[in-house]
């Protein structure tokens, strides 16, 4: 066994097979880019109505998680939306 | 009544059209009567993997606009008087066939055969769902790349769509060296990805290219690749066969020179 070997702690075949499953997830969902700028641009028009959010900062992307119900990986919508400030609520 | 099967990948170069050639020669091995159609119109490419192309008069177009009947475009095999194949056209585009016409043609060869094998194109047009038109399963081929396994997952998306009820998955050119060391994706890895069962591994294998060049599939014989086709061949039958140890080229090497190193 090389040195090479000894750093390499994940192979190859690992980094392959995360990276399909989370790309296969967004394919069978059948989410295109279109469908998924329009679901940014509702979700930044909703939440803006109570808070300042950074638009640079936003990031919305169809992922993989557990089940709490334990029955293996589901797809799930991740949405990391980073607030500018929040607005005083309206009474 | 015959079954149709279709071969197909998505992906192209995984190997569809060598695993129809050998699958297809393995089921007329065990006496079934067998036709291999080429699907590919305009990439003519079947009958050269079989080294039929030089007698090759009529083609599929031929026998779909009724230029010629089918049984004056079927081929002969050179080695198994139950094996035919209808090639393709080269010199047309895929446009010429429609599904209802592949839907029909494969029904009347039902008739005769056991089996008609669909060498199915590249690619999710037109081609495609002609070839999937008559068919009653699927075979899935794929190898363990990430492009790939990317484009089979999007054909057995639109497998199930036109209500493809039996699919099943070949997993071609694994190199064990590789999955041994974690470099490539094992067959098991795959299958867990695309959640389909299994009904092939086929070992990357240099006698392929060889047999390729040759003209003559290499199902049957004793290299690791043949005897993984001719076992496909038997699990289409519904046999039930037990999946080859893959390892045994190392093995072999670990008997000439596994003892200096103990």
């Amino acid at each position: 066994m090389g040195l090479a070997d000894f750093f390499r702690k994940k192979g190859s075949s690992s980094v392959a097979k995360d990276r399909l499953k989370l790309v296969l997830v967004s394919d069978r969902a059948g989410c295109s880019p279109e469908i998924m700028e329009q679901i940014k641009n509702d979700i930044i028009h909703v939440i803006s109505k109570y808070i300042e959010i950074d638009l640079e900062g936003l990031d919305i992307k169809i992922t993989q998680t557990e089940s709490e119900t334990n029955n293996g990986a589901v797809p799930a919508l991740f949405a990391s939306i980073p607030i500018k400030d929040m607005k005083s609520a309206k009474k | 009544m015959g079954e149709v099967i279709v071969i197909t990948s998505g992906k192209g170069g995984v190997g569809k059209t060598t695993t129809t050639a050998n699958v297809g020669t393995g089921l007329a091995m065990l006496e079934k009567k067998v036709v291999l159609i080429d699907t590919d119109i305009g990439l003519r490419n079947l009958d050269v993997v079989m080294g039929l192309e030089n007698r090759i008069v009529y083609n599929l177009v031929d026998v779909i606009e009724g230029t010629c009947r089918i049984r004056n475009a079927l081929i002969k095999d050179k080695r198994y008087p139950n094996l035919y194949l209808l090639p393709s056209a080269q010199t047309r585009d895929k446009n010429a066939v429609t599904p209802e016409q592949m839907k029909k043609l494969t029904d009347e060869l039902r008739e005769e055969f056991d089996y008609i094998l669909l060498d199915c194109p590249a690619g999710i047009e037109q081609g495609f769902r002609n070839a999937i038109a008559g068919a009653d399963r699927a075979i899935v081929v794929t190898t363990p790349e990430v492009s790939a396994v990317r484009d089979a997952d999007r054909i057995i998306g639109l497998l199930e769509a036109n209500d493809m009820k039996d699919i099943r998955l070949i997993v071609n050119r694994i190199r064990m060296d590789m999955v041994k060391r974690g470099d490539m994706m094992s067959s098991d890895d795959v299958c867990e990805i695309l959640a389909i069962d299994l009904i092939g591994v086929v070992p990357d294998d240099e006698n392929i290219v060889i047999s390729t060049n040759q003209g003559e599939p290499l199902v049957g014989s004793d290299s690791l690749a043949g005897r993984a086709y001719m076992n496909i061949a038997r699990r289409i039958m519904g046999e039930d066969i037990p999946y080859l140890d893959l390892n045994e080229k190392s093995s072999f090497f670990s008997k000439l020179f596994g003892k200096h190193k103990r």
